[in-house]
């Protein structure tokens, strides 16, 4: 086995790790955790698998095949700054509604206590 | 024994002259609770970080003489200010909504739209915080509204041409919505960035499930048109603000731009195409 193949079996195992170590903390909910373990167990798969880039390369034929990291990489990136966008506008909604009931919720209290 | 002459204005709503004392009354009829009541109107107020302000706005609408038979309130709506307007509305006779973050001027309306939904208020207006919007042209809006038997009436700055006009940029951008609203719906409306505006309950019930957040008049327009109700437009007398800075500095004002547009098309689309949004329109 060759040297780089350690190094990135090893950063991959640590990386998944800490994904695990995030979950249990409960830091990190599991619906987004999917995606990093996916792609920490194709960073695995790439790392004992030396030939599987050349060889999907060819299969799809991409001359270079660090182009397919780059192509693959963006594209799942931009995905899931996708997915993340959408959550994060489910999130401020959700938020909007509840500042405004409690502010409705308080003006009601006020009320009740002055009367 | 008096006798009065009823006119129906429209389902819910009469006019009732009194010959005796020479005046007409309005009343609003309430099918879910059958019983008939004097209208009465929301007057929400927006404000962020307006101290200086918001106690002259509130003493504004509190002194304004209604037509017979409506009755108004005013409705605060403090947006999570940094200074002091909050305890300063609390100490205020006025309905006092208090936000634990900051939505900007559009959620902070919705709050408002919301609590007068709920509590059963027939009408609201919208008038900003900071003194911009004359309080004392209420009664001419109610008086419009009810004339042509309107949803929706706007205080607009450009019918006339007078009072305070602004900046000519401002003037450009108000003008390109005016034809983006025309070729879109085919209604115009001359100040669509105008906040000052009066809606009834009908529109309440639809801005209660859903207002823009940022930048809401431009949008709000479209919308109402699209859910086909009558948007009036009538002449007022704006004001320069007498404190606080406008939402919209010179350089967000491409953004504003942009973002108002894209929200414009994305309304649009997502009624002419999106089947709750059909089914609401129908089952009104």
């Amino acid at each position: 086995m060759a040297r780089i193949q350690i190094i990135a079996i090893t950063v991959s195992l640590l990386f998944l790790a800490n994904i695990v170590r995030l979950i249990i903390r409960g830091k990190l909910r599991e619906e987004y955790s999917i995606v990093w373990i996916v792609s920490t167990a194709v960073l695995l798969l790439f790392s004992f698998w030396r030939n599987g880039l050349e060889t999907i390369s060819k299969m799809l034929g991409i001359v270079e095949a660090p182009n397919l990291v780059f192509t693959g990489a963006i594209f799942a990136v931009l995905i899931y700054l996708l997915h993340i966008s959408v959550v994060v506008s489910k999130l401020q909604k959700q938020n909007k509604d509840l500042a405004q009931e409690i502010a409705l919720l308080r003006q009601k209290k006020g009320e009740k206590q002055e009367n | 024994m008096i006798s009065c002459e009823t006119l129906k204005v429209d389902e819910n709503h009469y006019h009732i002259y009194d010959p005796t004392l020479r005046n007409t009354f309005n009343f609003v009829f309430h099918p879910a609770r059958s019983v008939i009541s004097m209208p009465r109107i929301a007057v929400v107020v927006p404000a962020y970080n307006e101290e200086k302000a918001i106690a002259n706005v509130v003493g504004e609408i509190n002194a304004i003489k209604m037509p017979e038979g409506f009755s108004c309130m005013a409705v605060v709506v403090n947006d999570c200010s940094r200074d002091n307007t909050g305890e300063i509305i609390s100490e205020l006779n006025c309905v006092a909504l208090q936000l634990p973050v900051n939505l900007g001027i559009g959620g902070a309306v919705q709050t408002g739209f919301r609590y007068a939904f709920e509590n059963g208020f027939d009408y609201a207006v919208q008038l900003d915080g900071d003194g911009q919007h004359p309080a004392e042209e209420i009664p001419n809006l109610v008086r419009e509204m009810n004339s042509g038997s309107f949803d929706v009436m706007i205080g607009s700055r450009f019918i006339d041409k007078t009072g305070f006009q602004s900046s000519w940029l401002r003037r450009f951008g108000i003008n390109y919505f005016t034809r983006l609203n025309r070729f879109l719906v085919g209604v115009t409306v001359h100040d669509s960035t105008s906040g000052f505006r009066m809606i009834n309950r009908k529109v309440l019930a639809v801005v209660n499930e859903y207002y823009p957040d940022e930048y809401p008049e431009p949008e709000a327009v479209i919308i109402y048109a699209l859910h086909k109700f009558r948007i009036g437009e009538m002449q007022v007398q704006m004001r320069e603000r007498q404190g606080g800075v406008s939402s919209i500095g010179a350089v967000s004002s491409v953004y504003y731009m942009l973002k108002v547009t894209l929200a414009i098309f994305y309304t649009f689309i997502r009624f002419k195409f999106s089947r709750k949004w059909q089914e609401s329109r129908s089952s009104q």
